[in-house]
């Protein structure tokens, strides 16, 4: 079929201003943040509100049409990667804050809404929204909420589920429901956030509002190698201490970070600790005497310390810059988002080590370590014949490193198209079976962000157990194994 | 009686330990006939082929506190009873994690984190209760205003579905985004989707300190301003203040992990006790003092009142549900149906429990709930009915509308398409 007859139709249904079918302009939503996918889409859609997202997803049932949403475009899994022979659902239009209630502590904001704009929206009133991905500034709450999104202060206060109090959905039907954190009932709410818009598309999001801290403080500890940084952290926590965040980064990472935004970290750190602590005053005064002595018995050889937002940022301004900074020291490289138990970073980093020396390609770490996500930015030359395949098997080789270890493939940034064929090696076939009565409750057509997640497609009519002969869809050239 | 005959066959043909079921044994009234004792995921799963192939309805059962909670099962052939299922499997202190079979009860799971200073940050509203029947139930205590609910603190849970297969989701690790969070699912599940057999959770350091400051709020008499329903003849007391009390404790940066209220009688006065934890426990303890000061003598103490963490009463036991600036509208809205309840619960939050006597009768019990629902819908006030005997609940639905119940049907026929897994007991008759 033609995708001219459904563009004509999204037309009629949202304006033709709203549709997109000019090629030239259609590449321009051909990758999210991961940008080694690309796929041209076949249509994209600009709606404006909930109602008009419902009346195209069931235009696209009656076309039998596969459809993708997009907020920002900023995911690094390629789980808004468009199809070619369908939709993509744009959410960038809805951008409103639709309330704000301090009195019950929530806001309720349309789904293009970037995530920074909730706190800015508040802060001066004493509040903030808890979950803060490193991509805030750009970054919307739906794509937050189709990933779970964490970010460096989730240690403490929790993912997107745990800030999430309602969402107004679009079914893969076109059905408008909403999933209430009150409503009794199944926790539809807990299942849909981190589903990776293959259980619907978000209209509205109700978040939680947190009182704004009586204090904050940072600090900035440097260590001559990652192992001394490691103990700090293992001693932090071992001592009782949750700080709002511990974010560490080793000598090559940093090295990205000075080239690329000068933040000016001690000279000769092998590796670099922040340590956020937050609350009530005395508390936060405790815990920093308690984290300054252990950084400085774990060999730390300077430490700076900020309690205004001004120092604050100047900490933080080399963390938050090395993804972008290590384009400054090499012409490509893959960022991974494996998480390990946090007693396994010291002899997972050696293995990392190991596994950069054996293959001649550049590892740089930066990492959440109080949660155990690591970022591994995987260094390559991609005019360097070879050198792609080899990152590539280097980043395989740290997922399978997290998997061994108990961890997972992804802390954050979702599974998406990149990672799909790994899950087999995290999950047993039943398990990504019981994922799919899931998936086939919800969208039983398969039509509602199609291959993402899960590597092989399953007919929703089917009896799971034992598979026999190819599958339907693989045999129809629809699909492939990995 | 062939047939039944076959069917204890196959189930003792698993090696699990089967009995007959005695009166006992009961589910909110409706007897089994079977009981097992399954110690391994894997006898779980060999439980749940037999009963496929025979079609015999299964309702899993932990320390059986809450298995008067929710509706009577349609039928009920096998109990399965997890008490055998009773071992933590791994406490990985400095991950911070605790993988446990959910047997296991809350209170030795708290006794075998002790030991490495640490906790699960659940209060247990009743003795005996275990994991499975925590999460099943999703039930939580005063702490739940700062840490959640069991699927806040869930990390990975294994389950076995009514065919008996065997499936995981999450993991051992506290960010993990791989994969549908089926905790999630399966927590406040009512045992209608699978029997949870392991479970994960993230746990937190034992606070070095704890202190918990209470104010006695006195009754005061009460009347709307306003034309609306609530001026009645009746005298109304209300606890003075409250309003503004628990206002002003949610949104001070003294980070209480509960604010908790008990009403013991709804034509009197309330307490309002306040916990707050860490290191600076004292220093904060006289900050809130201060603050709870204006609305009369507040008192620090170093235990919880007696009252903290238990529910107000057993047999017939409400939940209620409301965005927590109209908490002080539920409580006056109860205290104008004129029934003698009693009302604990975490009032920041707003999510209270209400106890009514046993002897309510099935009318006033169906007035309380449908006046209630009608007085708070509107407000985005739910009541649920968490315990009562079948003869209260005849004229009512026990859970309340469900506003993606067709949704959770078909989740429910996805997992459990024989509806063999405690049929009935849940939402929308799930």
């Amino acid at each position: 079929m033609t995708l001219q007859e459904p563009a004509r139709r999204f037309g009629e249904l949202l304006g033709h201003g709203a549709v997109i079918t000019d090629p030239v302009r259609l590449r321009t939503y051909e990758c999210d943040g991961l940008t080694h996918h690309r796929v041209t889409p076949g249509i994209v859609v600009l709606p404006e509100t909930a109602e008009q997202i419902a009346s195209v997803v069931r235009a696209c049932n009656e076309y039998g049409l596969p459809f993708v949403a997009r907020g920002a475009g900023t995911g690094l899994s390629g789980g808004a990667l468009p199809r070619s022979d369908g939709v993509l659902i744009v959410t960038s239009k809805m951008r409103r804050i639709l309330s704000v209630d301090l009195a019950n502590r929530r806001a309720v904001v349309e789904p293009g809404v970037t995530n920074l704009a909730i706190t800015e929206a508040v802060r001066h009133l004493g509040y903030y929204y808890a979950p803060d991905p490193s991509s805030q500034q750009v970054c919307t709450i739906g794509g937050n909420v189709a990933e779970n999104s964490g970010g460096a202060h989730c240690l403490k206060y929790g993912f997107t589920a745990n800030h999430v109090l309602a969402l107004e959905i679009v079914t893969p039907d076109g059905d408008l429901v909403e999933l209430s954190d009150d409503d009794p009932g199944y926790d539809l709410l807990g299942a849909f956030i981190g589903s990776e818009g293959t259980l619907g598309i978000v209209t509205k999001v109700t978040v939680r509002l947190m009182r704004a801290p009586e204090t904050v403080t940072t600090l900035l500890a440097a260590f001559k190698d990652i192992e001394q940084g490691g103990q700090a952290v293992s001693a932090v926590i071992g001592g009782g201490i949750v700080p709002a965040a511990i974010e560490m980064m080793d000598a090559l990472a940093i090295e990205a970070a000075e080239a690329a935004v000068a933040c000016a970290y001690p000279e000769g750190a092998g590796a670099v600790l922040i340590v956020e602590l937050d609350g009530p005053a005395e508390e936060v005064a405790h815990q920093f005497g308690e984290v300054t002595r252990i950084c400085e018995e774990s060999g730390a050889f300077e430490l700076r310390v900020a309690d205004d937002p001004a120092e604050r940022a100047a900490i933080w301004r080399g963390r938050k810059s090395a993804f972008a900074a290590v384009g400054r020291i090499s012409p490509a490289y893959i960022v991974q988002d494996g998480v390990v138990p946090r007693t396994a970073l010291p002899e997972v980093l050696a293995s990392i080590d190991r596994l950069s020396r054996d293959h001649g390609i550049r590892v740089a770490n930066v990492f959440h370590a109080g949660d155990g996500n690591l970022h591994p930015l995987v260094l390559f030359d991609d005019a360097e014949p070879g050198a792609g395949e080899r990152a590539e098997i280097v980043s395989g080789k740290i997922l399978d490193l997290c998997i061994e270890h108990g961890g997972s493939i992804t802390g954050e940034h979702g599974v998406g198209v990149d990672k799909s064929r790994y899950m087999p090696r995290m999950f047993s076939a039943e398990d990504l079976d019981t994922m799919q009565l899931v998936r086939c409750a919800f969208d039983p057509r398969g039509l509602s962000n199609p291959g993402k997640v899960f590597p092989t497609p399953r007919l929703c009519g089917e009896v799971p157990g034992v598979r026999k002969g190819v599958h339907p869809l693989v045999e129809s050239g629809q699909a492939e194994h990995f | 009686m062939k047939a039944l005959r076959h069917e204890a066959e196959a189930l003792s043909k698993t090696g699990v330990t089967i009995r007959e079921a005695d009166p006992g044994d009961a589910v909110a009234g409706v007897p089994p006939r079977w009981v097992a004792l399954p110690e391994s995921t894997a006898e779980v799963a060999a439980l749940m082929r037999v009963s496929a192939e025979y079609d015999l309805a299964v309702v899993p059962v932990g320390g059986g506190t809450k298995l008067h909670w929710g509706g009577p099962p349609e039928r009920c052939d096998l109990l399965i009873d997890t008490c055998c299922l009773n071992e933590v499997l791994e406490h990985a202190t400095g991950d911070l994690i605790v993988r446990t079979q959910t047997g296991v009860t809350m209170d030795t799971l708290a006794e075998t984190l002790a030991g490495g200073g640490q906790e699960l940050s659940l209060d247990v509203p009743l003795d005996g209760a275990t994991i499975g029947g925590t999460i099943a139930t999703a039930a939580a205590g005063p702490r739940r205003f700062r840490y959640g609910t069991p699927r806040d603190l869930l990390i990975g849970i294994t389950v076995v579905l009514a065919d008996g297969t065997v499936a995981r989701s999450g993991g051992k690790v506290v960010k993990n985004v791989a994969g549908y969070d089926l905790g999630k699912l399966f927590s406040g599940s009512y045992g209608t989707l699978g029997v949870i057999t392991e479970a994960t959770f993230r746990l937190h350091p034992v606070p070095a300190d704890r202190r918990w400051i209470t104010v006695e709020l006195p009754a005061t008499e009460h009347r709307e301003d306003g034309a609306g329903e609530m001026v009645t003849s009746r005298r109304q007391s209300f606890p003075g203040g409250l309003e503004s009390l628990v206002a002003g404790l949610a949104a001070s940066q003294a980070e209480p992990s509960a604010v908790e209220l008990d009403w013991p009688d709804a034509r009197g006065g309330a307490a309002v006790t306040v916990l707050v934890e860490g290191t600076a426990a004292r220093g904060r303890a006289l900050a809130v003092r201060t603050l709870m000061g204006e609305h009369g003598t507040a008192g620090i103490a170093d235990a919880p009142p007696g009252w903290w963490a238990t529910p107000p009463g057993e047999d017939v036991l409400l939940e209620l549900r409301i965005p927590p600036a109209h908490a002080h509208v539920a409580l006056r809205a109860i205290a104008a149906r004129g029934l003698p309840a009693r009302v604990r619960g975490s009032i920041a939050s707003a999510v209270l429990t209400v106890a009514l006597p046993a002897d309510v009768g099935e009318v006033a019990f169906a007035e309380f709930v449908s006046g209630l629902r009608e007085d708070l819908g509107p407000l985005g006030g739910r009541l649920t009915v968490l315990a009562a005997p079948p003869e209260l609940t005849h004229l009512l639905d026990r859970w309340g509308p469900a506003s993606a119940l067709p949704l959770m049907r078909r989740v429910k026929e996805r997992f459990d398409p024989g509806r063999r897994l405690s049929p009935g007991r849940f939402v929308g008759g799930i």
